[in-house]
């Protein structure tokens, strides 16, 4: 099988387009961000979550008020910085669409699933980041997180090009198999919404950190310039906490798909090569990360750490792992 | 629950150093190596079981301490839910007004009545329901504990195939040429690990014959060179008395017989020498299994005579493709057999394959032998060497193929558990377990006082959605609120 060259090339083309399409989006939503206001504003946020923490205390099973305080809403409602926030949001869409293209034709130029080196990986990883956004977007307004998705796409996709870039090629024997996509395309997916994971739970860092300084009776800090312009810190939290908890089975599935691959291809479904110990890693961590939550004096704060550990572990499996340690899964193209 | 994170904590601590250091299990040579290369901190990572983390017993005493743990919690909360299941929920609390989710209204109908279409309504809906004279409490999501308690307990069964597979296994690899067979015998292999609870002498008696092996590599661009396909067509005898059958194994397409399975793990070549004396008597031929050295398959090996006095060796090369220039030494161009060569040196002396210790075959104990020749051979050339007429004809290659052959009876645990895990895992992390309840009440003014009111333990969405549609299906006479 040959490599379609005219494919090929319109596949880089739509990565271009797609970068051109992220980094104006990033614009837009940072001049949202910046005129946008939340409606409740710190001092509530601290004073509500306070009388409640009274409640919180002393008891590992919490209870947890369902979403009827409507009264929490997000910048943008109000006006101000809303049309920079629709111009983001479409063309967030544009981009993640043109990213969606992009590996649609990177696939049909080589008859394969796009999955089969470093730079595919984080074509596709740059695509799961944003279709989490944008899917995630569709049932409530989320223009004040754009900025935090951008950016790691952005990131994403420029390491891409610039050091993980590989021709279209045909695949290595190991990578011949429908386990390929099942398995990549699942551990793929679980990185794009753990980067959503991980830029919430790193926002919700920045937000406690400015609403607890206003509880304790001190000046908001730096933190409040952003702080006061994302929705109150346990909303992020609990968004968190719902995009992790959906994904950690999906990541148990990615890791057992590996397994169940492993032993067509290597004779063994475990072997703990470098690759697989960073995947269980990184399972571990949002282990921790979930039973943290259900911890009393863990939730908040330091479960919000363990998310972010997980996913560094997930960042050194990646770039890492794959790049400079020697092991089975030395597929990088590199 | 604390102890519980602690131990995952030092899990994945513990894990780390595996992925740093070498692993015996994984790549003992690359071990050797950085002992070598570190004299005075090798022996120290040793001792503290650092090239193998995941046999060493303080890893094994971190999942061991977090298994006791995971029991400790596990099994009184299985006990609980199963009385749970069988019981019935709590009588509904007295001030439903304090709860997290409420409503209520007044209206004329009467509380039995009421009460008895409710109950009904909610049941059909998968509530668990208790009632009292004027009230209902009702319970749902049960699976979101049963789902956590299968979680943990897949684990445990888990981590118990693990074990199984390991004791009652086996795994070995043997290299075979392109013609040459193999029998599952242990004296075969040329490396063999079993569990403490598989004897060898167990192997079941499958053969086969390696007919045909068939590599191919990417031609041209940045990938030049990469392997795109390889396979080795076998003919497999499953047990002495059944008739040879064909069969293709490739890489993800293991050959599955008799409880073992046979995976294509490496390939290579054998190049074949003929070697005679100055007579023309034969001394030696056969093909000579050769190791590739880099992605160009630059492989090297030796060929030992010992049948002549005084004893021969012949150490070098095989290049599959040989390159236009030696100035790098011999190294192949390309990993495919385009312009296959040869470039070897013959020694004289003694091979020392009488002193009793065991000795490579892939390399020359050169202590007591002389160097007396070095040559270039392309297929068909022929050496004469410059002892006394001893010819050395390279008449062509052969390929050969690693196999590595395993069993594991526990396996099939493993996935079940496996599956089990996820199973669990999606249960307990999306089912919302909730309460829900209906009070009435006589009101001040004549009437009754309808109050319908929810309460979920865990993070859910859509409880206040859910609590008003069970306030819907209190049938009540007049417009709720």
């Amino acid at each position: 099988m040959t490599v379609n060259e005219t494919l090929a090339q319109a596949s880089n083309a739509m990565v271009y387009g797609a970068i051109t399409a992220f980094t104006s989006s990033m614009v837009a939503f940072s001049i949202s961000l910046a005129k946008g206001r939340r409606l409740e504003t710190l001092e509530e946020s601290a004073e509500r979550t306070n009388s409640s923490y009274q409640v919180r205390r002393g008891s590992t099973e919490t209870l947890i008020k369902p979403a009827v305080s409507t009264s929490v809403s997000v910048n943008g409602d109000r006006g101000d910085g809303r049309r920079a926030g629709n111009i983001g949001m479409a063309l967030t869409w544009l981009g993640t669409i043109m990213l969606g293209m992009a590996l649609a034709f990177r696939g049909l130029s080589v008859g394969r699933w796009p999955l089969g080196n470093m730079y595919e990986f984080s074509l596709a990883a740059g695509f799961a980041i944003s279709l989490t956004y944008c899917v995630m977007s569709l049932s409530r307004d989320l223009r004040w997180l754009g900025l935090f998705i951008t950016i790691p796409v952005l990131l994403d996709l420029g390491s891409a090009i610039t050091v993980l870039y590989a021709e279209s090629a045909q695949l290595v024997p190991a990578l011949n198999s429908y386990w390929l996509l099942i398995h990549v395309a699942a551990a793929t997916l679980c990185i794009g919404a753990f980067t959503v994971g991980a830029a919430l739970s790193g926002l919700y860092l920045v937000v406690q950190a400015a609403e607890d300084r206003i509880a304790a009776g001190l000046a908001p800090g730096k933190s409040a310039a952003i702080a006061q312009r994302v929705p109150p810190a346990d909303r992020i939290d609990l968004m968190a906490y719902r995009i992790h908890a959906f994904m950690f089975p999906i990541w148990t599935f990615a890791v057992i798909a590996g397994a169940i691959w492993a032993e067509a291809a290597w004779g063994r479904y475990w072997g703990w090569d470098p690759k697989e110990t960073w995947a269980f890693i990184t399972w571990v961590f949002y282990a921790a990360y979930l039973h943290a939550r259900a911890t009393a004096g863990w939730r908040g704060r330091k479960a919000a750490y363990i998310a972010l550990a997980g996913y560094s572990a997930i960042i050194f499996n990646y770039f890492i792992v794959n790049i400079y340690v020697q092991g089975l899964h030395s597929y990088s193209g590199l | 629950m604390r102890i519980a994170l602690i131990l995952l904590f030092l899990l994945a601590l513990a894990s780390v150093p595996g992925s740093i250091f070498p692993q015996r299990g994984t790549s003992p040579l690359r071990v050797n190596e950085f002992l070598k290369d570190n004299p005075t901190s090798g022996p120290i990572l040793d001792r503290l079981y650092m090239f193998d983390v995941f046999a060493s017993p303080w890893f094994a005493s971190i999942y061991l301490l977090l298994f006791i743990s995971l029991m400790g919690c596990v099994l009184p909360r299985a006990v609980e839910h199963y009385k749970e299941m069988r019981g019935l929920p709590p009588a509904a609390p007295r001030n439903l007004s304090r709860l997290p989710v409420h409503s209520e209204w007044n209206s004329t109908t009467s509380a039995s009545q009421a009460i008895l279409e409710t109950e009904a309504a909610w049941r059909k809906r998968g509530w668990r329901v208790r009632t009292g004279d004027d009230w209902i409490s009702a319970e749902k999501g049960y699976s979101r504990e049963t789902g956590n308690l299968l979680f943990h307990l897949s684990l445990l069964v888990l981590l118990i195939a693990v074990g199984v597979g390991g004791i009652a296994g086996f795994r070995g690899n043997v290299i075979v040429r392109e013609g040459s067979g193999f029998a599952n015998n242990v004296t075969q292999y040329d490396t063999f690990t079993s569990g403490r609870g598989y004897s060898a002498d167990k192997l079941p008696p499958v053969s086969f014959q390696l007919e045909n092996f068939v590599s191919s590599f990417q031609r041209g661009g940045q990938q030049n060179g990469a392997p795109r396909e390889f396979y080795a067509d076998l003919l497999v005898k499953d047990d002495p008395s059944a008739a040879p059958r064909e069969f293709r194994v490739e890489v993800n397409y293991p050959l599955r017989t008799a409880g073992i399975t046979v995976y294509l793990v490496g390939h290579g070549y054998a190049p074949e020498f003929t070697v005679r004396d100055a007579t023309g008597n034969l001394l030696w031929q056969d093909a000579a299994v050769f190791l590739p050295q880099d992605g160009g398959f630059t492989s090297s090996g030796v060929v030992k005579i010992p049948d002549t006095v005084p004893q021969l060796g012949l150490q070098g090369y095989f290049l599959p493709t040989v390159s236009a220039d030696f100035s790098n030494g011999p190294i192949s161009e390309f990993p495919a057999a385009d312009d296959p060569g040869v470039y070897i040196s013959a020694w004289q002396g003694d091979l020392g394959l009488d002193s009793g210790m065991p000795q490579s075959v892939y390399r020359l104990d050169t202590k007591n032998m002389k160097r007396i020749g070095i040559e270039e051979l392309a297929p068909g050339e022929t050496w004469t060497l410059p002892n006394g007429g001893v010819t050395v004809e390279f008449t062509g290659y052969r390929q050969w193929a690693t196999f590595a052959i395993t069993r594991d009876p526990a396996k099939g645990w493993a996935l079940g558990a496996a599956i089990a895990s996820i199973v669990g895992l999606s249960l307990s992390l999306l089912i919302p377990r909730r309460r829900a309840w209906l009070r009435v009440t006589p009101a001040a003014g004549g009437g009754n006082l309808f109050e319908v009111a929810g309460l979920s333990k865990t993070e859910a969405p859509g409880l206040a959605d859910e609590i008003s549609q069970l306030a819907e299906l209190v049938n009540t006479q007049e417009e709720k609120p």
